[in-house]
């Protein structure tokens, strides 16, 4: 066996901001005056603005140290459930830098903004494509965003057939955006138990669907990894109720190319560009989550639109049944650079091939580990499988001890108590980019971390050691919040 | 966290399949969470409190007590009109967890139907409740 | 593919483990029904050549800097970003890392996160700020929300000259909670006029912007007293967040919360997006607050550390009752605004700010100067709104050919405002080509 990849090595200590610097450094280089001051009212100026002032070494040294302290994919394997920690490639970044893309006004005259229309335009009808619908929005800034863009749809799609509803189902393994999304948009949100197997039963949404619920949010495959078998009959009963299936996208991963969401029963769609298609994740975003639709959903989606005629671009407000505007502007268009570079790059075979070496990876996790931790659902998983800490709670070692001590073999831990159906829940994603060395070795780590918590339980508990920190006291820090210095 | 044989669940009071304990103090009732209640929960970092005067019927929401991970509603064991909220738990909301049952208290009523007391748990009842959710 | 690692042995080894024949049959649980059996009708892959060359092309057809001169603001902003901050902002750490939630392995995002809220409190003279949300549009929806959830009442006032497609965006937000939105119109000065909120009860907060969309300041104090005296909160939003280099704050005029566009700190316009939605309040309010908080804390060894915290507020705690569905936000882009906020410091923010002031006011007066009318007489910061002679969109096509862009026409906006442009200038212009601009209209 290779050694773990988690190691210690000599990473430096660096303080606040403002615990450096000198009164008169600046790091930025000011531009040329070429202009006379102007009068200014006195009465206008603020007092003395308390940034420190640092020289641009100061700065670098600062932020590269920072750096030193993080995990990244770049780093080492993420598997975090649901979150799609797949590689982000290189050559997007720079693209999405190039300074047509990155210094465009969005206010420029259509005539100028061209390219930037048609790269729009043709990731909508990409994003179309893959995912069997007939109309995108690229406008919600986020999968949460794009979450509610599908509840606003919802609503006006029902008042527009004169049947505005009140309430929506939400299954107990949804994502926690799901019911805030649908209470944002007034929705109650009503609860559905998913079976034994794992999955939702169509009589189990046969109960609770009526004349007044909205409809549904599912997410397909759901976040226990499992694909959601009897999806077409639940929208089926769904419909016959006259309510619509929204589907949360932010699984795609599993099925790109083997299941288009349009073709089995799903109204609206939301994706995560910083998920299934390969966008950085940036330490908590930017995103984007734009949301798919079938064709008489299409007149409510969020205004302006993209319009092509002869290979001429124009945006168009022109939409009366609108949901409105949610972003100020069109989305954010620096992170749809990279998604469409990614479609171009893989294409058709290739991300299908993407999606079904990402469930391999699962699958070939979940047979290997099995062997040391409790499978809740012992059925082929999809794109992530999920286990329990029911072994080792006999020991008083916990899901959270187990993941903490993963660190230290040098892997960011899989998601941990999430979805809230499995006490404990472990949720492990490798996604594609992972490869065969790269999951032996988490394996090995995983198997060493159980052989531990047996043989050496308070190594699991004073974990991680080897990160720049131990756990954090996050008591105090809620008792007494201290969010600035 | 706790055995059930651990925990503290003191005789006098009443108690709620929902975890809250009410206790009579003279002509109003004292309302907190049990011993279990807080164990489960973790170390509590904040109690949201329903205004003084504010009237609720039994099983209504009253308020919600939070750890650092997880929220809970709490309702009320009986109905009542709020006469007085436990202002120490804002700077130290570990009582509830330290001393549940007497510093820890939440919130004072009046009843509105004192009656309603008896629908409540004995201790015994309640324990054998819990003994049932292992 | 060069993402896909996996060698054909690799794939028969897994498939063993697996236990199934080929990697079709690990779809087994996919009903026959659900999947698709053709194939995704996509442009032919290209290579990473092709793509630059693609990408090149259609990049290229975009009116940018150097080439064109483009005197548009109106909430997207041109400023220079340092090499230094771009160059830092693209290490690997920082990009292709999560959100905190394991803070011992993210204790550098988790810092620097900290800083910028603590220096967008000091920029903005508030208590405390959030980790950021998506824009600024959003940041003045998610307000108006808070305002609401505080005071408990429904009806709201917003300036009419909060940027136009931040009331849309704010419209959204507010139409499924039935929330009824005030317009106060705006005065011939260019600030907008409060006596409305006099007649007005139930109101949970009064909304203006400063520098407001004409580019004018506002009077925040008199604003401030005028909506405490209705016991409603004070939100005052902005676009342009370099003003707080140089104007009084929110903080100090009173505002409860302050919120709007942080995109001119570090950050490329990108075509509006991917932007920055900066959000503070009051200590006394953050419980109510929308987005993510880290917090300073110790570790087991005693040792200063960061954590994401409060996080009861958030969906994946509280659910329907959370006080906004947002999860991911725009972290790396606050990370960017605390580096170009750094690279700045106090001195050199105030000089920048002073700068652009300066800038702004030298092509307000040179227009004057050959005879056009500046409608607005409030002081302003970046931006102000010009009348030029009827027929002028001949002009502007005109200028355009010569790679100039004069603005933005307000008409659509304010269609009594018939031929008044916004027009920008930042330090990004020189005075050499503000002569020019204006040679070229006055012609």
């Amino acid at each position: 066996m290779n050694e773990s990849p988690g190691t210690t090595g000599l990473v430096l200590n660096e303080p606040l901001l403002w615990e450096k610097g000198k009164r008169g450094r600046c790091g930025f280089s000011i531009p040329r005056r070429d202009v006379e001051p102007a009068p200014l009212d006195r009465e206008l100026i603020r007092e003395s603005l308390d940034f420190p002032d640092l020289s641009e070494v100061d700065v670098v040294r600062h932020y590269t140290r920072l750096s030193t302290w993080n995990f990244g994919v770049d780093t080492g394997m993420y598997p975090l459930g649901s979150c799609t920690m797949k590689y982000n490639p290189k050559s997007h970044e720079k693209l999405a830098g190039l300074n047509g893309f990155a210094g465009a006004h969005p206010f420029l005259p259509l005539g100028l903004q061209q390219g930037a229309l048609k790269l729009m335009h043709d990731l909508e009808c990409f994003l179309a494509e893959i995912t069997g619908m007939d109309a995108v929005t690229l406008q919600p800034a986020a999968g949460a965003q794009g979450e509610l863009a599908g509840m606003l749809l919802m609503h006006a799609y029902h008042r527009s057939q004169g049947s505005p509803r009140t309430k929506i189902i939400v299954p107990d393994t949804a994502h926690g955006t799901n019911p805030a999304s649908a209470a944002l948009c007034g929705y109650r949100p009503i609860p559905v138990k998913s079976n034994e197997k794992g999955i939702l039963s169509a009589e189990a949404i046969a109960d609770v669907m009526d004349e007044n619920t909205a409809g549904i949010m599912v997410t397909n495959p759901n976040t226990l990894g499992l694909f959601e078998e009897n999806i077409r009959q639940i929208a089926e009963m769904v419909h016959a109720k006259g309510g619509l299936v929204y589907g949360d996208g932010a699984n795609m991963n599993a099925v790109m190319g083997v299941v288009r969401m349009g073709d089995i029963g799903i109204d609206i769609l939301h994706l995560n560009l910083h998920k299934t298609f390969s966008t950085p994740h940036g330490g908590g975003g930017p995103g984007s989550g734009p949301v798919c639709v079938k064709k008489y959903l299409e007149p409510f989606l969020p205004v302006p639109r993209v319009i092509e005629a002869n290979e001429r671009y124009r945006l168009s407000e022109d939409f009366p049944q609108t949901i409105g505007k949610l972003h100020a502007f069109y989305g954010n268009f620096g992170v749809m650079i990279k998604a469409y570079a990614y479609i171009l790059s893989l294409s058709a075979e290739n991300l299908k091939k993407a999606s079904r070496l990402a469930v391999l990876n699962a699958n070939y996790i979940k047979e290997t580990l099995r062997e040391v931790l409790y499978l809740p659902y012992d059925r082929p998983c999809m794109h992530e499988c999920v286990f329990s800490d029911r072994f080792q709670i006999k020991q008083k070692v916990t899901t959270l001890d187990m993941a903490k001590r993963l660190m230290d073999y040098g892997f960011h831990p899989p998601t941990i108590y999430f979805p809230l159906v499995v006490n404990g829940a472990i949720m492990i994603e490798p996604t594609e980019t992972e490869s065969k060395e790269n999951i032996d070795q988490f394996i090995e780590a995983f198997k060493a971390v159980v052989r531990e918590s047996e043989d050496a339980p308070e190594l699991l508990r004073e974990a991680p050691t080897k990160c720049k920190a131990r756990r954090m006291d996050e008591t105090a820090a809620a008792r007494r919040p201290c969010l600035a210095g | 966290m706790k055995e059930i044989s651990q925990l503290r669940l003191p005789d006098d009071l009443r108690y709620a399949e929902s975890h809250e304990w009410t206790k009579p103090e003279d002509e109003r009732f004292r309302i907190g969470i049990s011993d279990y209640a807080q164990d489960q929960l973790g170390d509590i970092v904040f109690v949201e409190f329903p205004q003084v005067g504010d009237a609720f019927k039994k099983g209504d929401e009253f308020g919600t007590v939070e750890s650092v991970k997880a929220v809970a509603e709490l309702y009320m064991p009986i109905g009542g009109q709020i006469v007085s909220v436990n202002t120490a738990l804002e700077e130290s909301p570990d009582l509830v967890n330290t001393s549940p049952y007497d510093e820890g208290w939440m919130i004072e009523i009046k009843a509105a139907d004192a009656s309603e007391l008896e629908s409540l748990m004995t201790r015994n009842d309640y324990s054998e409740t819990l003994k049932g959710l292992v | 593919m060069r993402y896909l690692p996996h060698t054909d042995e690799q794939i028969d080894a897994m498939l063993k483990v697996v236990g199934v024949k080929n990697l079709e049959d690990l779809f087994s649980t996919v009903p026959e029904d659900c999947r698709h059996t053709g194939c995704l009708n996509l442009p032919a892959a290209m290579t990473e050549w092709e793509l630059n060359d693609h990408l090149g092309a259609l990049s290229e057809t975009m009116a940018v800097s150097p080439e064109f001169k483009v005197f548009l603001g109106a909430g997207s902003y041109e400023h220079y970003i340092p090499a230094s901050v771009s160059y830092l902002l693209s290490r690997s750490e920082f990009v292709t890392s999560y959100t905190p939630y394991q803070p011992e392995m993210s204790q550098g995002t988790l810092q620097a996160i900290y800083e910028y809220q603590t220096l967008t409190a000091r920029l903005l003279g508030m208590e405390v700020a959030n980790a950021s949300l998506y824009d600024g549009a959003s940041a003045l929806a998610e307000a108006l929300l808070m305002s609401i959830r505080i005071t408990g009442r429904t009806k709201v006032a917003i300036s009419a000259l909060i940027h136009p497609l931040y009331r849309r965006v704010a419209q959204t937000y507010l139409a499924p909670a039935g929330i009824e939105a005030v317009e106060l119109p705006y005065q011939s000065n260019g600030k907008t006029a409060l006596e409305k909120i006099n007649g007005l009860d139930d109101l949970a907060a009064v909304a203006v912007q400063s520098p407001n969309f004409f580019g004018c300041v506002e009077d925040l104090r008199i604003v401030g007293e005028t909506a405490h005296a209705k016991d409603s909160l004070f939100i005052t939003c902005f676009t342009e967040p370099l003003a707080y280099g140089l104007m009084k704050t929110p903080g100090s005029q009173g505002a409860d919360i302050a919120c709007g566009e942080g995109q001119s700190f570090g950050i490329p316009r990108s075509l509006g997006g991917p932007a920055l939605g900066m959000f503070a309040s009051k200590m006394k309010y953050v419980r109510s607050m929308p987005g993510r908080l880290v917090g300073q804390t110790a570790d087991m060894d005693g040792k200063k550390g960061f954590v994401l915290t409060l996080a009861t507020r958030e969906q994946h705690i509280r659910r329907e009752k959370a006080t906004s569905n947002i999860c991911t936000n725009n972290s790396l882009c606050a990370v960017g605004a605390a580096m170009y906020m750094a690279s700045l410091g106090g001195s050199g923010t105030r000089a920048l700010a002073r700068l652009n002031y300066d800038k702004t006011e030298y092509l307000k007066c040179r227009l004057r100067e050959v005879g056009f009318k500046i409608p607005f007489s409030s002081p302003g910061f970046n931006e102000f709104v010009v009348e030029f002679p009827i027929g002028f969109s001949e002009t502007y096509e005109r200028l355009v050919k010569k790679k100039i862009v004069a603005g933005l026409s307000l008409s659509p906006y304010y269609p009594e405002l018939a031929n008044h442009y916004l027009l920008c200038a930042t330090e990004t212009r020189s005075k050499a080509e503000m002569d020019t601009f204006v040679r070229e209209v006055a012609s």
